[in-house]
C-alpha cells in the first residue's frame, strides 16, 4: 500500500521558502548604494580583493548584490548578457535599469515559486540619470518583490541596522567624499566594528566622466584617500 | 517562465559573437545579394605605425561608390577600447558592424570576466570574428582590418595586419591597408622614425596621407572647406587612446600643404 501524501499548504511552502532564503542572506555581509551629488556610490564590506559584490552592468547601470555568490554571478552575467543584446540590437540608450530589473524580478519570481530552492540573493540596481532627478535605485528581493528607493539603499544581514542608521541622510545633496565616510560609519556601526580599508570594496557611476561607460571602481588608495576616521 | 532566456542563465560563455549566434541571430550582420559589392561604399587608406610612446593609426574620411564619393566624413578609425584601435578599409557597411561588434565583444569579456583581454587575445579574437566572415569575402564584401594597441605586458604597443581569411600578421615598424596604402607606405619608408615624438608623429601621419589621397582617387585629403581632418587616435599606457583634436590635425595640414606649395612638389 502507497503511502498517503503529504499536504503542505501553499502559505506553508511560501513561508518555508522565505525563511530559507532570508536565512542565508542573513549570513552574508551587507552592500548599501547610495547618491550623492555628482553620481552613484555602491560600496560593500567584503574582503575578497577578487570575488566582486558590486559590478557594472552598462553605460549607466550598476548592480550590487549580497548571498550566494555563485547565484548572484549568474545573475550578474544574465544582466550584462541583457544589457549588451539589447543595446546592440536597438542603442545604448534604450538599456534602462526598469527593463533589466523587471527581467531580475521575473526571474527571480520564477524561482522562488517554482524551482526545488530559492536564490539566496538580494540585489540593487542603480540608474545613474542624465540629471540627478532622475537617478533610479531599486531594490530586489529573493522572491522578486522590487521596491525603488530615493537616496539610499542597503541589501544584506545587517540591511535594517544600516537604513536605521543612515535614516534622515539626504545623501544625494552631499559629495562622495561626506557620503562614502557616511557609508562606511553606517556599515561598521551595523556589526559593531572598525572596517579596515582592504576590507571595502567601492565603485562610483559618475556623472561628470566624459566617458560612455561611467563605471569605476575605487581602489584602496582612492578610499583611503577618502576616508575622515 | 518568464525573465531572462534561459541561455542568459546557464550560458558559460565570455563571447558577445556567439551570445548573439545563438540568441539572437537576427541582430547579427549578413547580407547575401551576390552583386551588392558593386553598389557598396568602400573604405580606403589607414596607417599605423610605432612612436616614442606606443601607437598611432590614422585614416582619412573618404567613401567611395565606383567613381562617386559616397561620404566626406566617414570616420574608419575607432578606439576599440581603452588600450587599443581599430581601423578598416573595405566595404563600409560591414566595416562599421564589424567595428561595433569588436568593440562589444571586448567590452563583453571585459564585463563578464572581470578583467581585459590580453593585447594578443583580441587580435586571436578579432581574427576568429575575421574568418566568421569569410562567406561575405567570397561574395566580393571583403573587410581587411588594422589594429593596434598596448597593455602591460608590452608597453611599447603592438601592430597587427589581417586577411580576409582570418590570417592574423605583426608588424614591427609600420603598415598601411585600404586602396592607398602603397603610397602612404612609401611615405612612411621615407618619413618613419622610432623615436617619434607626439607632434612629429601626427606630422608624419598627415604627410602620408595627404601622399596617398593624391594619387589615389578614392582617398581623400584634408578637407579645409569643410574643416574634416583624417582621423588620428595615439595609444599609450599612460593615457590610453586620445583622440587627436581635428583643429590639431588641420594646423598640421596647413603646415604640410604650405611646405609643398613652397618647394612644388
Amino acid at each position: 500500500m502507497s503511502q498517503a501524501p503529504f499536504y503542505v499548504s501553499p502559505e506553508q511552502l511560501m513561508k518555508d521558502r522565505a525563511d530559507f532564503a532570508r536565512k542565508g542572506i542573513a549570513r552574508g555581509r551587507s552592500v548599501v548604494v547610495m547618491r550623492f551629488d555628482a553620481g552613484i556610490l555602491l560600496l560593500a564590506e567584503n574582503p575578497s580583493p577578487t570575488l566582486h559584490k558590486i559590478a557594472e552592468i552598462y553605460d549607466r547601470i550598476g548592480f550590487a548584490a549580497v548571498g550566494k555568490y555563485n547565484e548572484f554571478e549568474t545573475l550578474r552575467q544574465a544582466g550584462v548578457r541583457y544589457a549588451d543584446l539589447r543595446g546592440y540590437s536597438y542603442d545604448r540608450t534604450d538599456v534602462t535599469a526598469r527593463g533589466l530589473t523587471n527581467a531580475y524580478a521575473q526571474t527571480l519570481a520564477g524561482v522562488f515559486t517554482t524551482e526545488s530552492k530559492p536564490f539566496e540573493v538580494e540585489l540593487v540596481v542603480a540608474e545613474l540619470g542624465l540629471s540627478p532627478e532622475t537617478d533610479q535605485l531599486y531594490r530586489l528581493s529573493y522572491d522578486g518583490s522590487v521596491i525603488d528607493e530615493t537616496e539610499h539603499v542597503a541589501i544584506g544581514g545587517q540591511a535594517d541596522a544600516i537604513t536605521a542608521s543612515l535614516a534622515g541622510v539626504r545623501s544625494s545633496q552631499m559629495t562622495l567624499r561626506e557620503v562614502f565616510n557616511h557609508g562606511v560609519t553606517a556599515l561598521g556601526a551595523a556589526t559593531q566594528t572598525i572596517l579596515a580599508t582592504d576590507a571595502l570594496e567601492a565603485a562610483v557611476l559618475d556623472r561628470t566622466t566624459p566617458k560612455q561607460r561611467t563605471f569605476r571602481r575605487l581602489d584602496d588608495a582612492a578610499m583611503s584617500a577618502l576616508r575622515e576616521d | 517562465m518568464a525573465g531572462f532566456p534561459p541561455a542568459f542563465l546557464s550560458s558559460t560563455s565570455n563571447s558577445f559573437v556567439e551570445l548573439a549566434r545563438s540568441s539572437a541571430p537576427e541582430a547579427l550582420p549578413h547580407p547575401s545579394v551576390r552583386d551588392l559589392a558593386e553598389q557598396s561604399p568602400e573604405g580606403t587608406t589607414i596607417i599605423c605605425f610605432r612612436t616614442a610612446s606606443g601607437i598611432l593609426m590614422a585614416g582619412d574620411r573618404r567613401a567611395t561608390i565606383g567613381n562617386l564619393i559616397a561620404s566626406h566624413s566617414m570616420e574608419k578609425v575607432k578606439a576599440a577600447d581603452d588600450y587599443s584601435v581599430i581601423g578598416i578599409a573595405g566595404t563600409a557597411g560591414v566595416a562599421l558592424d564589424l567595428i561595433r561588434l569588436f568593440q562589444l565583444e571586448l567590452e563583453h569579456y571585459e564585463k563578464i570576466e572581470g578583467a581585459r583581454l590580453s593585447l594578443n587575445g583580441k587580435a586571436n579574437r578579432l581574427a576568429a570574428m575575421l574568418r566568421g566572415n569569410l562567406g561575405l569575402a567570397m561574395q566580393g564584401l571583403t573587410v581587411v582590418p588594422l589594429f593596434a594597441g598596448v597593455d602591460e605586458s608590452r608597453p611599447q604597443g603592438q601592430i597587427f595586419s589581417f586577411d580576409v581569411t582570418g590570417g592574423k600578421y605583426e608588424e614591427h615598424r609600420f603598415h598601411s591597408i585600404g586602396s592607398g596604402s602603397g603610397f602612404a607606405r612609401g611615405a612612411l619608408k621615407k618619413l618613419w622614425r622610432a623615436d617619434l615624438d607626439h607632434e612629429q608623429a601626427i606630422a608624419v601621419a598627415v604627410e602620408a596621407l595627404f601622399d596617398a589621397s593624391d594619387d589615389d582617387s578614392a582617398t581623400g585629403g584634408p578637407d579645409f572647406v569643410r574643416q574634416i581632418a583624417p582621423t588620428i587616435f595615439t595609444v599609450d599606457l599612460e593615457n590610453g587612446v586620445t583622440e587627436v583634436e581635428s583643429a590639431t590635425v588641420l594646423d598640421t595640414a596647413t603646415e604640410v600643404v604650405a611646405r609643398r606649395t613652397a618647394t612644388a612638389r
